[in-house]
């Protein structure tokens, strides 16, 4: 989820703990070509589906998740992102207040079926923030989750409809999306760190 | 980063101004919902602690701290009795054994929200004292300023009128400095404070060389009945001279932009279309307040003081 | 017979000159002799190695509160506190509640005095009736009845015609006239010295102009009258400069300035410590140097503590309704210690400033260590390091700004009139 301090694509290894590679570009993207497939599957009606993603992982995915549909069924997806920190249950413990980040919801959520895009699911808090902020923006007719990478660990009663891939991970451990940060086309890759290494997830 | 009060731009750093406008940025966004309330300080106890009566400000701040869920109280004690019976730091204390989160406090001398903050184990913001600062309204002039010019280092801003007296000014000086601008102020001599270039201003008596090429002009209110008489001759002297028009607006800078805290006085810091119409932002600036205010709650309510927490575990 | 041996100090008797290791006996309340190696047979003994041997202390501008604000101070606690700090005399001016306007009321206080407080006492009586600036007192009677000079202080007299005849009529009794010197036009609402620190803090200046314009009123109006005038806790560059001026004309005047004006300046205000509120108030930088060059060359006479006692929930309200002033007896010496430290001035000359000087303006004993003098006498260790609590103070009020702070320098033992009345280990004696 957080992008700060976690290495980029081109910034080379992490000097404290080896980060070991667990879905490479090419993985990403066929995974998300048969997410798509399955999405198209499961809704019989791809006009109203809006693919709302949670930043700053969930936009490249979602934006290729649109791409995607587009060319599998020739409709332009509604893409929103929808920023989740006012909605954490962890603000009350927090003494420095986390960064927020941009929330864009180009049309209305009322009757439609909307997708939640993520890119790493673990207890499932930030899955329920943004369903929580979605009912803000409206009332929608159905709401299903994209998790590109589920590691498992649920603490809140949340199921995944499309999953990427099953990484299972110790709670120490951190699993990053890297190369979120730049265009459509720039490699993507979801790492994993050891707790040494001292990432938060 | 960040401290655990809010009492002045003097005390915040660059990067301090730059995370709440940052995040007043994305609190607008909120505000163009169809529910424009988030659950962020659900719970949560913000006091208005005015002892200086201003609505505008008051309101700004309730609706900041209810669209995030707060629950917001207003405290506005009567000034005859505290002198009577109670200083302001028996108020402070008798407020803070209610354990509220959040105390924002007005009052017309300066110094009373250091003071207050002093002996409170909640954090503090100071929604104007004195003649000292008013920090969230040169934040949302910053913003202001942000959104209209996509910047505000480099840019000149040029400040007219009671300096001397105003909290508007000294958080403006410093929140444009600290942010890259070249601030300058102009006024009657009267109204100039005393060493006033330590702020890192320059100061000016001519309308027209203080205007010159000036990105941004901010008027000053006057509060005429204290002032007429003592601090320039008249109404009308200050308002021929040093109120601002289209006319003495062509020595600006074209794209210029007029500011001012409100209330305008109009017809005397403004000309009355000038209240009214472009290059006038007084509106935004209202609506920048709000988003300002949300960031502020959001960002500076989050800390308590070592005390507070000792005195909740130790009580477990 | 009563004999008490300070034995083995550094004596400092400004009176004489003398600065020399030795000791002093005193007896029957008197100095009896000084010397190296005295005979102390029969005496009781105070040690005194390492410590000055001193004139006791001598403050010409204090606020006793007693009658009417005891819960701020009263005679008997003030006196406690000066003991403690070293002074074996001091001067309470006339602002009480009645007003020091009458005889009978400067009888109340010497009486008050002597049954509550260890340390001598001297009034200052009003200069005009209920410090209103208008009626002048009877002078005459009010110095029969043991007034020392005449003063409404911080209700400064902005009447120039009757400071003219107050003046005037003060050449009957030929005491001086103490004024606090601020043109109260020009301070206006002023709390804060004007400039940096009152733009800064967003508090109404109070401009040097209001001082340097009111000290030259008042020295012209001595230089026309010939009277006897005592500028009290000059803190200007400009007033400094107006006495200077007027005394190489021949002005019979003097001046005193506080260990605050000495050594802090408006810099101290910025966090809005209403403990830091004075009048006049804490100045800039260049003012506090004037006031330190103007002590240690002699235009300004005494140092003076203006010890002004006033209860926290007065000085909890904001900075602009809060009391002005502080309380000074036990960290004036120690904060004037600076001005030694500096090399600026000796420890003979500082105490010269403290004892001799400020007793020479009341026209009392005092300053001296000449045998057969009243044994007014303290024992200073100017190494000694401490923290000052003020509520552990013998003050009944603790508004200082030095509260918490390391101190260097301590009064360990006070003596007046050959009765130890104050030893550091054993606290106040008497009464």
């Amino acid at each position: 989820m957080s992008q700060a301090d976690v290495p980029t694509a081109s910034g080379g290894r992490n000097p404290a703990g080896q980060p070991r590679s667990v879905l490479d570009d090419t993985g990403i993207r066929r995974a998300l070509m048969r997410i798509a497939h399955e999405i198209v599957e499961r809704n019989s009606d791809p006009e109203n589906l809006y693919l709302v993603a949670i930043p700053n992982g969930g936009e490249p995915l979602a934006r290729i998740l649109a791409r995607n549909l587009h060319e599998i069924v020739d409709v332009d997806v509604a893409v929103g992102v929808l920023d989740t920190t006012l909605y954490r249950d962890d603000l009350v413990t927090t003494g420095e207040r986390p960064r927020l980040r941009r929330t864009e919801m180009p049309s209305a959520v009322d009757d439609r079926v909307v997708i939640l895009v993520d890119d790493v699911v673990k207890t499932g808090r930030t899955i329920r923030a943004a369903m929580d902020a979605l009912m803000d923006f409206g009332r929608p007719k159905v709401v299903q989750v994209v998790g590109l990478v589920d590691r498992g660990h649920r603490e809140l009663p949340i199921k995944l409809d499309y999953v990427g891939k099953n990484v299972p991970t110790r709670t120490g451990e951190t699993v990053h999306l890297r190369g979120a940060d730049g265009c459509l086309d720039d490699r993507l890759e979801v790492v994993l760190l050891d707790a040494a290494s001292g990432g938060t997830a | 980063m960040i401290g655990r009060d809010l009492l002045g731009i003097e005390d915040l750093e660059r990067e301090d101004i730059e995370r709440i406008l940052e995040t007043a940025n994305h609190m607008r966004e909120i505000g163009e919902r169809e529910v424009k309330k988030v659950p962020t300080l659900r719970g949560r106890t913000v006091v208005n602690l005015f002892f200086e009566a201003s609505t505008r400000t008051r309101v700004s701040f309730e609706i900041a701290g209810k669209r995030l869920s707060a629950d917001v109280i207003n405290f506005s004690p009567a000034h005859s009795s505290l002198k009577k019976s109670e200083s302001i730091l028996d108020t402070a204390r008798t407020l803070d054994a209610m354990d509220p989160d959040v105390v924002i406090v007005r009052h017309a001398v300066a110094g009373v929200p250091k003071r207050i903050a002093d002996v409170l184990d909640a954090p503090v913001i100071n929604a104007g004292d004195g003649a000292h600062e008013h920090p969230t309204q040169a934040l949302l002039d910053l913003l202001t300023v942000q959104q209209e010019k996509g910047r505000i280092d480099g840019l000149t801003v040029t400040i007219v009128g009671d300096i001397v007296h105003s909290r508007v000014a000294r958080s403006n000086i410093y929140g444009f400095r600290k942010m890259g601008a070249e601030v300058r102020v102009v006024a009657p001599p009267p109204m100039i404070p005393a060493a006033v270039e330590t702020l890192g201003v320059k100061a000016f008596t001519s309308m027209r060389e203080a205007l010159d090429g000036a990105d941004v002009v901010m008027a000053l209110r006057i509060q005429n009945e204290r002032l007429a008489g003592s601090y320039f001759p008249s109404i009308r002297e200050y308002a021929a001279t040093f109120g601002l028009d289209r006319a003495k607006l062509q020595f600006a800078k074209d794209d210029v932009i007029v500011m001012h805290p409100g209330p305008v006085n109009r017809g005397v810091e403004l000309s009355h279309d000038l209240a009214d119409h472009r290059p006038s932002v007084i509106l935004d600036q209202v609506r920048n307040g709000v988003a300002i205010r949300m960031a502020v709650l959001y960002l500076f309510s989050g800390r308590r003081k070592a005390g507070r927490s000792e005195r909740i575990q130790g009580s477990s | 017979m009563t004999r008490l041996l300070i034995r083995g100090g550094r004596i400092l008797d400004p009176a004489s000159g003398r600065d020399e290791f030795g000791d002093l006996l005193v007896e029957d309340g008197r100095i009896a002799a000084v010397g190296p190696g005295l005979d102390a047979r029969e005496a009781e003994v105070l040690d005194a190695e390492g410590a000055w041997v001193a004139p006791g202390f001598v403050d010409l501008h204090t606020h006793l509160r007693e009658p009417g604000q005891e819960y701020k101070e009263d005679i008997g606690s003030g006196g406690r506190s000066a003991v403690a700090g070293g002074f074996t005399a001091i001067a309470c001016m006339a602002n009480t509640h009645p007003v020091n306007d009458d005889p009978a009321m400067t009888d109340f206080i010497i009486d008050r005095a002597e049954h509550d407080s260890p340390a001598r006492v001297y009034p200052i009586a009003a200069a005009t009736k209920g410090l209103e600036g208008r009626v002048m007192t009877e002078m005459i009677a009010l110095v029969a009845a043991g007034a020392v000079a005449f003063s409404d202080d911080g209700k400064t007299i902005m009447n120039g015609g009757v400071m003219r005849r107050v003046l005037e009529y003060s050449n009957l009794v030929g005491v001086p006239v103490v004024v606090h010197c601020e043109d109260l036009t020009l301070v206006g609402d002023g709390v804060v010295n004007e400039g940096p620190a009152s733009t800064r803090l967003g508090l109404p200046g109070n401009p040097a102009i209001a001082e340097d314009l009111h000290v030259a009123r008042d020295v012209m109006l001595a230089e026309l009258t010939g009277a006897y005038l005592h500028v009290a806790h000059v803190s200007t560059a400009g007033g400094i400069d107006a006495i200077r001026r007027a005394r190489e004309r021949g002005v019979n005047i003097t001046a005193e300035v506080t260990p605050h004006h000495l050594t802090l300046t408006d810099e101290e205000t910025l966090g809005y410590d209403t403990n830091t509120k004075v009048a006049p108030p804490l100045r800039s930088k260049a003012d506090m140097l004037a006031c330190r060059a103007a002590l240690v060359d002699g235009t300004l006479d005494a140092v003076a503590t203006d010890h002004a006692p006033h209860a926290q929930y007065e000085k909890d309200q904001e900075f602009s309704e809060a009391p002005p002033g502080m309380i000074g007896f036990e960290t004036a010496a120690p904060v004037v210690l600076d001005l030694v430290r500096t090399g600026e001035i000796t420890p003979l000359e500082l105490m010269r400033r403290m004892s001799t000087n400020p007793a020479r303006i009341l026209g009392k004993p005092g300053g001296n260590l000449a045998e057969g003098q009243p044994a007014d006498i303290v024992v200073f260790d100017p190494e000694r390091s401490w923290v000052y609590d003020a509520a552990k103070g013998y003050s009944k009020s603790q508004n200082s700004p030095w509260d918490g702070r390391t101190m260097t320098g301590r009064a360990v033992a006070t003596i007046v009139g050959g009765r130890l009345v104050y030893h550091v280990d054993r606290g106040v004696l008497v009464p």
